[in-house]
């Protein structure tokens, strides 16, 4: 049994050749050896885990269904209701809080799949960062070099899975905070289409791009993921009112009919060189030639901040009156900020929003699928202010968003995909396709793991 | 923000830190949001970030597009 592989775990347990108990009790003793030096659970339901995995085993004993994730051990951000868990979302202030009484939809749905909580993970503050340096909980260390980030503000759910953990994890992305820890830990993680998945307990934080979405080191696993968590959710006002659109199904299905093109301008500078050598290893691959200029992502890049930190600032805005040294000293600055954004700023950067979809969506009229950078560069190292990319000093921790950022400001479905062979660190490519139209983005990140050119990494 | 582009005709010039300062200083206390001292140069820095962002798109021809709260992508 290989702990990182979801979808061979629920084959063996839902074919009784394991038993979802041994499957947690070996997860939960990985926890055990590997956090301590990774950090990145913050709560372990150790107890919990047991039990649920016994309820999987007794259902299967008396021939029922116990769902497609039969036993699979998952971990979500500690941003997503857990019942009976106090949800942190990175702060020292919501520690405070009392527990959930219930569990965010996304967590219940994979439970209700048979997927064993194992716990919860860390996170930068308000997942305001692209590091998880959170002062309060101390740094996530990335699995391929204890030095360095792993990526933020999801980076206990890429540790936990690049760390081979679990196989599974929940995380949430606003400007690229599921895409930048996936391709600094070498794992694949998917944004879906903004409304796709219910955000119904989650702590928000920049509500007009708020995302929730899995990471999993393959395809199939994110594809299974994402599956049981689609569907309309009436308790969360911004999940569309749409079909389910199976994905697993369809990853098979080739590419021959896709058209994919490189994103050019933007994309294609201020990174470092072996960066933009994994986009075109990966544009080789799929015979993608063709080049495409989505244009002002420097000012959509502008208008996301903007609303970004007006948005989390007015979420926290009586914490920020009351108790602002309570703030972790990474994000409070920023959010103090924040509050004092004019408002007709806000309204423009929201006038320019509107007009930038405009100009992607006719991008999208002749191209199925974009291939862009995930990151200028691999995991810095912890504490890292400033780095050197092309030859230019820049501010380390904002310039990991630069080509994440542009995407989710317009709600576009990402996966960032891990290229195999990236040497020595991991680096990700993202495949952008149109709003809802993310099985086309499965059926190439299957072909390119197919074809070896993506391939997740996890720590031994 | 490491951004590049020209800023459009008419958009507001750039804020001076000290102006910045002045507003922060002024328009603070009017929220109710006391700025700890040991805090203020920081506020005052990443202010200054968010207006130069706002630079960025002060005045860019937007056309039509519609303002109010409804987003779907």
């Amino acid at each position: 049994m290989r702990l990182a592989d979801a979808l061979g775990i629920a084959a063996d347990v839902r074919a009784r050749r394991v038993t979802a108990r041994a499957v947690a009790t070996r997860a939960l003793e990985r926890v055990r050896a590997r956090n301590a030096s990774l950090n990145c659970f913050t709560t372990v339901l150790a107890e919990s885990a047991l039990r649920d995995a016994e309820a999987v085993d007794a259902a299967i004993a008396a021939g029922g269904d116990p769902g497609p994730l039969a036993g699979v051990p998952f971990a979500v951000k500690n941003l997503l209701d857990v019942a009976g868990l106090t949800t942190l979302a990175g702060s020292k202030i919501n520690a405070g809080h009392p527990p959930a009484t219930r569990d965010a939809t996304v967590v219940a749905r994979l439970r209700r799949a048979g997927a064993v909580l194992l716990g919860a993970l860390n996170m930068d503050e308000y997942a305001f960062g692209f590091t998880t340096e959170n002062s309060h909980y101390g740094p996530t260390r990335n699995p391929h070099d204890p030095s360095r980030v792993a990526g933020g503000s999801s980076g206990g759910s890429a540790a936990a899975v690049a760390g081979g953990l679990v196989p599974l994890a929940l995380g949430s992305d606003t400007n690229g905070s599921i895409r930048v820890p996936a391709a600094l830990c070498g794992i694949f993680g998917l944004k879906p289409t903004y409304g796709r998945l219910s955000r119904y307990g989650a702590v928000l934080f920049g509500i007009s791009f708020d995302h929730v979405g899995p990471l999993t080191a393959s395809v199939r696993d994110l594809a299974a993921a994402y599956d049981v968590m689609q569907g309309p959710d009436p308790a969360d006002p911004v999940c569309a009112d749409r079909l389910i659109e199976p994905c697993l199904p369809r990853v098979d299905e080739g590419i021959r009919d896709l058209r994919i093109a490189v994103a050019d301008g933007h994309f294609a500078s201020r990174g470092e060189p072996e960066v933009f050598a994994t986009v075109e290893r990966v544009a080789k691959a799929l015979g993608a030639v063709r080049r495409v200029t989505i244009p002002d992502n420097d000012r959509a890049r502008a208008a996301a901040t903007i609303i970004t930190a007006s948005e989390g600032a007015s979420l926290h805005m009586d914490d920020l009156k009351s108790r602002p040294m309570d703030f972790d000293p990474m994000t409070r600055d920023r959010f103090l900020a924040g509050a004092l954004v004019p408002a007709a700023l806000y309204v423009r950067a929201q006038r320019f929003r509107a007009w930038y979809r405009e100009r992607v969506r006719e991008i999208f009229r002749d191209v199925d699928v974009l291939l862009a950078p995930t990151t200028p560069f691999p995991a810095p190292r912890i504490g890292q202010e400033m780095s050197t990319v092309a030859g230019v000093q820049v501010p380390t921790r904002p310039m990991l968003g630069l080509y994440t950022q542009p995407l989710s400001f317009v709600g576009l479905p990402v996966i960032s995909v891990p290229v195999a062979g990236a040497s020595p660190l991991p680096l990700g490519v993202q495949l952008v396709a149109a709003p809802w139209n993310e099985a086309a983005l499965f059926r190439i990140a299957a072909a390119l793991e197919r074809d070896g050119v993506a391939a997740a990494r996890i720590a031994g | 923000m490491s951004a590049t582009p020209e800023p459009s005709p008419g958009a507001a010039p750039l804020p001076e830190p000290s102006d910045v300062a002045r507003y922060v200083d002024g328009i603070a206390p009017l929220l109710g949001l006391p700025i700890p001292p040991e805090c203020r140069d920081g506020v005052v820095r990443n202010l200054s970030t968010l207006l130069a962002a706002g630079f960025l798109i002060d005045d860019f021809p937007v056309g039509e597009a519609e303002t109010a709260p409804v987003f779907e992508p």
